[in-house]
């Protein structure tokens, strides 16, 4: 038997639109129960996209190793007055190693920093200053925003050139005119030969590599000039530490390496540090577990908008069971005339689709029109992906579905003769 | 119709039926043994007072309900073991009904009404709705197709309801007081048509309680307590 389906669409549109208010009334349980799960998503969307963002700054592809005052020697720094010395962190030999000895490491760039009194001009202040191979500008990439940045020619050449970040910059209100000027760093002189773009607010979970620094200058004029010893001066007693090297960041040839490569590394200080001075940390890994953060922040979120559309399908159940009573005479001229007991489901069931359906068309417009509203008002990103449109359409179309089978089924039971009593 | 043979010129056999309902701890038996055969183009009305089984008949007869002992046959087939969606089947393929209220649906309309049997059917929307307006035509409704049936009069709201039953083109109809919800002009021009449908050869059984209405019958049934009291063929 052939049944057109269009066709019973259209007299579940008619029937519907007879009772226009009830059906407006009912679909909006719907529209707000589909709304809220996409704005919910994308607002979840939004806030993990911004932490996913911070994370691939850093590049998915480095190993960051950081030179840390290890917990032992922290507790030895007596607080009498003789001079403490401390030597820790990675050395320049740790950092060869690296380079050498990993088939997987493509490339690495050493940072040395160094704290000094910076002038420009007649503004002067303490400067946070990264020695560096030109290397640093590719596993970093930051816009140039005037000049050039460090090649390696100004390595071989010994040649006294700075790079500063727009941090940097900013501080010793540099500008695109400050090309070519000499900066002094702690009494020698540089030529500024570049300005990059700085990365990252402040605050943010996410540590970058060029957050708070000032100027980069090649890492051999920095060992020469500057050598590993700081001296502090801190109530009344005098701190020296030496570090050879602050950071290495270390880039992997492939990213499903990365992950060995970290414990390679780990491994390989392990046997030459006798304490643990020293700090790993892979984005890669922060990655994936932003990732899967991101991943329960949605479904945390999509549950409690889901329990909205799950009312608004109540909500829908309640007024076909109603529907169903009411109609009960009609049910019955329709079995009386030879309609089957699943063309009466069908008929039903269509009616609680399409309302459940058009609602949840209505509902992704709000859904929309609600992140744009954020965003406007709070300034808090979202982002409205295909999925957190998708699904809740689906589930709408299955809530329909599901909401709609007991009353349907309720209606096909309904007794003809009974039925047709029924006044 | 002439030259049928004997046993297909019985369109309706009842054999011993039976109909015992449950009414709390107590059996009624609303068809007490009823053996009756109706032959194919035949206008028998059913009479009798109320409880007598006459509205339990109708709806044995109309496949709405099934019978508790006995046999029923329609068209030499024992309905009695058939399922729910096949007593739709043929419901659907053979019976038509008028009844005493109507039984239109109220939100469709007189066009829709009227297709009804059709779109169960499976017909083409363009075949069913130009059947549907012949029809309409027919029991002389031309021009209210679109009409609502809370626009009509009763006799005209009976009118659909005969278009509608004879949408199927069934051999069968039954009709349930046709005109008890009409006045007695009105009632005669639905009975007028009826007896013209006799006429074209269809069976039609019709229930009712007015010797008057029964006189457009050839043979009638008078039931009581569930049994046939009487025949007048």
């Amino acid at each position: 038997m052939k049944q057109n389906f269009i066709r019973d669409i259209q007299i579940g549109i008619e029937n519907l639109l007879l009772h226009k208010l009830r059906s407006f009334l009912t679909m909006l349980g719907v529209v707000f129960g589909v709304g809220s799960v996409v704005a919910m998503l994308s607002v979840g969307e939004g806030a993990s996209k911004d932490a996913l963002d911070q994370i691939r700054k850093v590049g998915s592809n480095n190993i960051i190793i950081k030179s840390v005052k290890s917990v032992e020697e922290e507790s030895t720094t007596t607080p009498d007055r003789r001079p403490s010395l401390s030597v820790y962190g990675i050395t320049y030999s740790d950092f060869e190693r690296m380079t050498t000895t990993f088939e997987t490491v493509s490339r690495a760039v050493p940072v040395k920093e160094i704290r000094k009194d910076g002038r420009l001009g007649s503004k002067s202040m303490e400067l946070r200053v990264v020695g560096t191979t030109p290397e640093w500008f590719d596993l970093v990439k930051r816009d140039v925003l005037a000049g050039r940045i460090m090649v390696s020619s100004d390595l071989t050449n010994h040649a006294p050139a700075v790079v500063l970040t727009e941090y940097g910059a900013r501080r010793l209100l540099a500008t695109r005119g400050s090309i070519g000027q000499n900066l002094s760093i702690g009494g020698n002189s540089f030529k500024v030969i570049g300005i990059v773009k700085s990365e990252g607010e402040e605050g943010s979970d996410i540590q970058l590599p060029d957050q708070e620094v000032d100027a980069y200058i090649p890492i051999d004029l920095a060992k020469v000039l500057y050598g590993d010893s700081s001296v502090k001066f801190s109530g009344g007693g005098i701190e020296i530490t030496s570090v050879e090297l602050h950071q290495a960041i270390v880039e992997v040839n492939d990213i499903n390496n990365v992950e060995i490569t970290a414990n390679a590394i780990k491994a390989m200080l392990e046997r030459f540090h006798t304490k643990k001075d020293y700090e790993i940390s892979v984005p890669l890994a922060l990655l994936r577990q932003a990732e899967a953060t991101k991943r329960t922040f949605n479904i945390v979120l999509g549950s409690i908008a889901g329990i909205s559309l799950l009312v608004g399908g109540i909500g829908i159940m309640n007024i076909m069971l109603a529907s169903v009573t009411e109609r009960t005479r009609e049910i019955g001229i329709r079995r009386a005339i030879g309609a089957k007991r699943k063309q009466i489901i069908t008929q039903f069931l269509i009616e609680t689709v399409v309302l459940s359906t058009i609602g949840g068309i209505v509902g992704i417009g709000v859904g929309i029109f609600i992140p744009t509203l954020i965003t406007l008002a709070a300034g808090m990103p979202t982002v409205v992906t295909a999925t957190s449109i998708m699904l809740p359409l689906c589930i709408s179309v299955g809530i329909g579905i599901i909401f709609g089978l007991y009353p349907a089924a309720r209606a096909a039971e309904v007794d003809p003769i009974i039925a047709l009593r029924h006044e | 119709m002439k030259n049928e043979t004997a046993s297909n010129n019985t369109i309706i056999q009842l054999e011993e039926a039976k109909k015992i309902y449950n009414v709390g701890s107590q059996d009624v038996n609303a068809l007490n043994g009823v053996s009756v055969s109706f032959k194919r183009g035949s206008f028998w009305a059913i009479m009798g007072p109320s409880g007598s089984g006459k509205s339990t008949m109708m709806n044995i007869l109309g496949c709405l309900d099934r019978l508790t002992e006995g046999h029923y046959l329609l068209e030499g087939q024992d309905v009695g073991g058939l399922d729910d969606d096949s007593l739709s089947e043929f419901r659907l393929r053979h019976l038509g009904f008028i009844f005493q209220s109507f039984n239109l649906i109220p939100q469709l309309t007189v066009l829709r009404n009227i297709e009804l049997p059709l779109y169960y059917l499976g017909w083409d929307q363009k075949q069913s709705e130009a059947r549907a307006g012949e029809l309409a035509a027919s029991v002389g409704l031309e021009g209210r197709l679109n009409h609502k049936p809370t626009e009509l009069s009763g006799g005209q709201m009976q009118r659909v309801a005969i278009a509608r039953a004879l949408a199927n083109d069934p051999q069968i109809i039954l009709a349930d007081e046709p005109t008890g919800n009409l006045d007695t002009a009105t009632g005669k021009q639905i009975m007028e048509l009826i007896a013209e449908l006799n006429r074209q050869g269809r069976t039609i059984i019709m229930v009712t309680h007015e010797s008057h209405i029964a006189a457009y019958a050839k043979n009638k049934l008078h039931m009581i307590d569930g049994v046939i009291e009487m025949m007048e063929e």
